[in-house]
């Protein structure tokens, strides 16, 4: 009994010494004070506004310099108060940082645009309006609730002062011992009011000083799209990269060893026969390795790309094709280097599937720019049946290579479309957002 | 004949020396950038320039653009330009500039010496060499099409005078006999309604100016 009533003490004296615990109450009566005090200077501005409105309309009286100050305020009230409305959420969203550990994001400010129409693009949004709403309801609910938890905590000083009052005052016993017992009971449940109300005061903050939903996604949106993008440049950085660290290193090697090799082959004519024998057998091979490099390389992000853009770099991949292709380019103006390389990749991979898979004795690719878009068509005279998913038929490779493209393009917001009727022909159609 | 080299990479410009020597060639300057080529083609008045296409500072086409300096500057300096890659803008560059003493191969192709040194020489001498690669480049260009009216050893021969191969350059390639390379030259010509020229050199300028168009 007396360990229990012990084990009760002392949690309550933690209870009472947690900080923790005593932070909703904190919070709430902080609101009460701010949300008054808010209340009172946005009204004040209103008021101030209205008023200098008013008196422009009934005509001002007095001095040219009491109608310049009246247009002034009219002028400057909507920014006035939108500054207000704005500073005071920030504030009201450091009082849930501070005293209740509730992190609240600051709603999106919309682009900056014309300083002029900044304020009434402000006050269009909708998150204007919301902070509003809450700054409102603070002066009503906040200081009810604030008044509400004040009263818990301090009903036993109340109850003492109206005992004191009525000291010797034997008829009003009762009365005295009810208000005594009031004010007990009231103590205990001060802290889960003062929880409650400062739980309803954040569910309020959380709806109206933060983001809507709506503008929670736009901004995750905005930045995955950011992101991507940023994974679409480093991997054309680290093509170009890979290209240029061949370029100067390995290729420069081979040419160096396949023109030793030329000569010893071009001097040594008189040697034993099996020593030329290897040696030429060496020449080709160099010469060879050389030529498949070469092919690779070109396939990863020519120079002549950025140097010159897609027109001039597809030439090169459209002859090194196995097969006949025609090539037709109509790009006046250019687009931006990412797309450019993404182009330049959907033909490269197509080509290749075609001379793979197809089947064919012609192939075609056409690049046109309209407007902002940018189509390219890779057509075949092939056996046709390719499709984006791994259905296809043998023949087609099972359109593993298509599904990589669809994803090239998805990721600079591209689209690609098959069209391959069983017997042919086909054409892969890409177009692209040409992003400049 | 007197040779300038200009290639940024140290191995490769040795192994070029030792090859044109060998070839019976002076090489009287060896330099790493367009800016030094510059200089030394001032300063030495070489018969040829062997030129790589990326070399410092931005290692895009200075070595072209370096050609193109010759060109208007040097005119009796022929320009043959080496690359890791060919492309077909780069050559048409070239040709816009000057369509005489002018080369524009794979740096691939100095592995077969003889064929190199060959067509270095006929650059050396006024005449064109244009790589295989160019000249297919080119052709995936064209759209109408009287070129699907040759036979496909009229479009080999197409192409080796595109090179810039003489008659008997193209003899040597095909192991065909001289009369046959005449009759399908003569083909060629009636089937893409070109004028017939007497000179090697123009006819290649024929042939270019047909596939640029």
């Amino acid at each position: 009994m007396v360990a229990g009533l012990g084990g009760g003490y002392r949690e309550r004296m933690t209870w009472l010494n947690k900080a923790r615990d005593w932070r909703p109450t904190l919070h709430v009566l902080a609101g009460m004070a701010a949300g008054a005090g808010v209340g009172a200077v946005l009204a004040g501005l209103v008021v101030i506004w209205l008023a200098a409105i008013w008196s422009l309309i009934d005509g001002p009286v007095g001095g040219w310099e009491l109608a310049v100050l009246y247009s002034a305020v009219a002028l400057a009230g909507p920014a006035l108060l939108l500054w207000a409305v704005r500073g005071f959420g920030t504030l009201q969203r450091a009082r849930f940082r501070a005293l209740l550990g509730v992190e609240i994001p600051a709603p999106p400010r919309g682009a900056a645009g014309n300083w002029a129409l900044r304020p009434v693009r402000a006050w269009r949004a909708p998150a204007t309006w919301r902070q509003l709403g809450y700054h409102l309801l603070a002066l009503v609910g906040g200081t009810a609730g604030g008044a509400l938890v004040a009263a818990c905590w301090s009903a036993p000083v109340l109850a003492v002062a109206y005992l004191a009052g009525r000291l010797g005052d034997g008829r009003r016993l009762g009365l005295g011992l009810g208000a005594a017992v009031l004010a007990a009971a009231m103590l205990l449940v001060a802290p889960r009011v003062a929880r409650v109300v400062a739980r309803a005061d954040e569910a309020a903050g959380r709806a109206l000083l933060g983001p809507s939903r709506g503008e929670e996604l736009a901004v995750r949106v905005e930045s995955l799209a950011r992101s991507r993008a940023e994974i679409v440049a480093a991997t054309d950085a680290e093509r170009r990269r890979i290209e240029r660290d061949l370029h100067d290193g390995t290729q420069r090697r081979l040419v160096s060893l396949a023109l030793h090799l030329g000569m010893a082959r071009a001097s040594l004519t008189d040697a034993p026969e099996p020593i030329r024998q290897v040696i030429e057998q060496a020449h080709d091979e160099a010469t060879e390795a050389l030529a498949e490099l070469r092919q690779l390389v070109r396939g990863l992000h020519p120079a002549v790309l950025d140097d010159r853009g897609l027109d001039a770099a597809l030439s090169g991949i459209a002859a090194n094709a196995p097969l006949p292709v025609r090539l037709r380019v109509d790009v006046p103006t250019r687009c931006a280097p990412g797309v450019e390389a993404v182009a330049y990749f959907v033909v490269s991979e197509a080509l290749t599937n075609v001379a793979k898979h197809a089947g064919a004795s012609h192939a075609e690719v056409t690049v046109e720019r309209t407007g902002d878009r940018l189509r390219i068509v890779v057509s075949d005279d092939g056996r046709g049946g390719a499709t984006l998913d791994g259905g296809g038929t043998a023949a087609n490779g099972g359109g593993t290579g298509l599904r990589g493209l669809a994803q090239r393009a998805a990721a600079v917001d591209g689209t690609l479309a098959v069209d391959s009727p069983p017997g042919g022909p086909t054409a892969i159609t890409v177009e692209l957002p040409c992003g400049s | 004949m007197r040779v300038v080299i200009a290639e940024d990479s140290v191995l490769l410009q040795a192994g070029l020396t030792k090859l044109l020597t060998d070839g019976g060639f002076e090489v009287v300057a060896a330099v790493t950038d367009a800016e030094a080529l510059l200089r030394a083609v001032a300063e030495h008045r070489p018969d040829v320039a062997v030129v790589d296409v990326r070399m410092p500072p931005t290692h895009t086409d200075e070595g072209i653009r370096a050609a193109l300096v010759i060109g208007r500057q040097y005119p009796e300096v022929a320009v043959l330009v080496l690359s890791q890659y060919v492309e077909e803008r780069y050559a048409t560059d070239l040709l816009s500039e000057r369509t005489s003493a002018v080369g524009y191969l794979l740096k691939d192709r100095v592995a077969h010496v003889a064929d190199f040194l060959d067509a270095l020489r006929r650059v050396a001498a006024g005449g064109t060499a244009l790589d295989p690669e160019v000249v297919a480049q080119l052709l995936v260009r064209r759209r109408t099409d009287p070129l699907d009216r040759l036979t496909p050893r009229e479009l080999q021969v197409l192409k080796l005078m595109a090179e810039g191969r003489s008659n008997n350059g193209i003899t040597e390639a095909l192991r065909v006999s001289p009369s046959a390379v005449e009759k399908y030259v003569s083909n060629i010509f009636t089937k893409l309604d070109l004028a017939p020229t007497d000179t090697d050199h123009r006819r290649v300028l024929a042939v270019l100016k047909f596939l640029g168009g």
